[in-house]
């Protein structure tokens, strides 16, 4: 069953990316991106979201999260930079079965800086990543211990 | 149809602070239940809050997204009695529409 799953999201990925590529699905880059939330590691979801090269870590990232989380169900995280020109802040739990959290779109009319609650399976590194227009990620990051998961039955 | 959001908007200089509580399952699609099936996955996908009618902000999730779900963020430029609107697009294609004041 999961094959198969899986292979009818790789089908109709490649399918949408050939599209995409003839300008046939002109709101394909304005709609949910599928791709990367459903990419289990950080690099794949980062990839996913355009990010070309490494990311660096800054110090004009602020992660805001708890040392301990007594309940994975409900961590509080915020994010907030201070880097120009940026396009995206990305919130990532590097050991959940799917990284990516929320991606946040910046724009002139807000300030880079959100926050939001999130469900973490287990201990974890949470990162924080803000794309710019270039397609060039910096990240911060943070090691959020959980006493209880909060992605299991 | 999903229950109202409670948004609380507060300006403060030239600046608001808002604050969204939505009310959304979120099932994150890794869960069984009772018989060990796998519960689908059922989530906010997109958010997005219009200032007086405009766009100001969008933010897509994932199912990582805590249950009841929290957002925070702060608008420039907003004042007392600006209409600030919020909806939420869920994967299954519900969405709910609500407003606030700026106060």
């Amino acid at each position: 069953m999961h094959t198969t799953r899986r292979q009818i999201l790789k089908h109709s990925a490649a399918v949408a990316g050939l599209l995409a590529g003839t300008g046939l699905f002109p709101q394909y880059a304005l709609a949910f991106n599928k791709g990367a939330f459903d990419a289990k590691s950080l690099a794949d979801a980062l990839k996913a979201l355009g990010v070309n090269g490494a990311p660096e870590a800054s110090s004009a990232i602020t992660l805001t999260a708890p040392d301990i989380a007594e309940n994975g169900a409900v961590v509080p995280l915020a994010v907030a930079s201070t880097l120009a020109g940026v396009k995206q802040l990305v919130l990532l739990v590097e050991k959940n079965p799917s990284a990516l959290v929320a991606v946040f779109n910046v724009s002139p009319e807000v300030e880079p800086s959100f926050a939001t609650r999130a469900k973490m399976g287990e201990s974890s590194d949470v990162y924080a990543v803000a794309i710019t227009g270039d397609g060039k990620a910096h990240f911060a990051k943070k090691e959020v211990k959980v006493t209880l998961g909060g992605c299991g039955g | 149809m999903a229950d109202p959001m409670r948004i609380r908007a507060q300006a403060q200089g030239d600046k608001a602070t808002v604050r969204v509580l939505m009310s959304h399952e979120m099932e994150s699609g890794q869960r069984k239940d009772a018989s060990g099936n796998l519960v689908p996955a059922w989530h906010i996908q997109e958010v997005s809050a219009s200032l007086n009618g405009k766009q100001v902000f969008s933010c897509e999730w994932g199912p990582a997204v805590s249950k009841n779900p929290f957002l925070q963020f702060v608008v420039k430029g907003a004042k007392a009695g600006d209409k600030l609107s919020v909806i939420w697009k869920d994967n299954k294609g519900d969405s709910r529409t609500d407003e606030a004041t700026v106060s």
